[in-house]
């Protein structure tokens, strides 16, 4: 039985090795990108008819923004590419596995920790863009110095446990297929299969608030100065 | 015992052991997360929304804890270091 995608190789050439992994997350690439350039081709405005798929494009982006405003309380366009994109490509990664041989990215480590990883560098690149290098390193001694290790570590083991929660549900899920497939092969499968896609785009939505919040909080300095001016 | 049946039945039992005590705390906690949400929707239907959002992320934080339990338990059954070092060991000496 296999437990990660990983392990499924199709080609292998020296040291390039195509796995499942990297097969399927292209595949959900090609999805999106696709998707997005026939819905976006023939834009049009208010008075003009509007095709069905920019609808369902611009409802898609409305939901995401209304719910960043909602998480951080401020002009979510800057944050919309990084967090919209988290979200869409989870959650169509794990749509996705409505079909049989597929199997989603996200129940393999590297997939997890590489978006894990995005959200690493995005926390101080966000934060030092928004309230300078200074004010962003002194948010580490924010309540004493003592708290620097406790701060470095926090930064760190979240980012940990975000990879780590995405994995270990997508991936529980399909092996709870794979054995149930063994054990009564007929029905109940598809009823797990479809309890599985519902945790795939929670996950997927817990990951992307889950960012936000993570940069939001590394933000927190100006949130605090500014608050009195905008309200 | 040889080492390496010895090192199967640990696993074995302490992968259970891991699923079965380490579902017990974070069951408790999203229950309690839950029945608040609940009775919180129920004082204030408004706030329904913020309410759930809420649930959502903290039950996953909450649920984390659990996960972890999971990948330890399948990392025991399914990629267990000490087995294949044994394995490989017999392999190369006997």
């Amino acid at each position: 039985m296999e437990i990660t995608p990983d392990n499924q190789i199709f080609w292998e050439w020296r040291w390039v090795t195509l796995n499942a992994t990297i097969l399927y997350s292209w595949l959900v690439m090609a999805i999106l990108v696709v998707g997005s350039w026939l819905g976006t081709r023939n834009l049009s405005v208010a008075p003009a008819p509007m095709s069905p798929w920019q609808n369902r494009l611009e409802m898609i982006v409305e939901q995401i923004n209304i719910q960043i405003r909602d998480a951080v309380r401020q002009d979510p366009s800057q944050f919309l590419p990084f967090v919209g994109t988290l979200f869409l490509f989870i959650a169509v990664a794990n749509l996705v596995t409505i079909f049989p041989v597929y199997e989603s990215p996200a129940a393999s480590l590297s997939t997890t920790t590489a978006l894990a990883l995005c959200v690493f560098v995005a926390v101080p690149y966000y934060g030092i863009k928004n309230i300078g290098l200074g004010n962003y390193l002194k948010h580490y001694l924010r309540p004493t110095p003592l708290m620097l290790p406790f701060n470095l570590i926090s930064e760190l083991s979240r980012i940990l446990s975000l990879a780590i929660r995405l994995f270990g549900n997508i991936m529980s899920t399909g092996l709870l297929v794979a054995i149930l497939v063994s054990i009564v092969p007929l029905f109940f499968p598809i009823v797990m299969r479809a309890f599985g896609i519902l945790i795939g785009v929670i996950q997927a939505y817990v990951f992307a608030i889950l960012a936000i919040v993570y940069i939001a909080s590394g933000m927190r300095a100006q949130h605090q100065t500014q608050r009195p001016v905008n309200e | 015992m040889s080492n390496i049946s010895l090192i199967g039945m640990v696993s074995i039992i302490m992968a259970g052991l891991t699923m079965a005590i380490g579902a017990i705390a974070p069951a408790i906690g999203e229950g309690l997360a839950l029945a608040n949400a609940l009775r919180a929707i129920a004082q204030q239907p408004d706030q329904t929304n913020t309410i759930t959002r809420t649930l959502f992320v903290g039950m996953a934080i909450i649920e984390s804890t659990a996960i972890y339990c999971l990948v330890v338990s399948t990392i025991l059954i399914f990629a267990n270091p000490f087995w294949n070092y044994f394995t490989g060991q017999q392999a190369g000496g006997g």
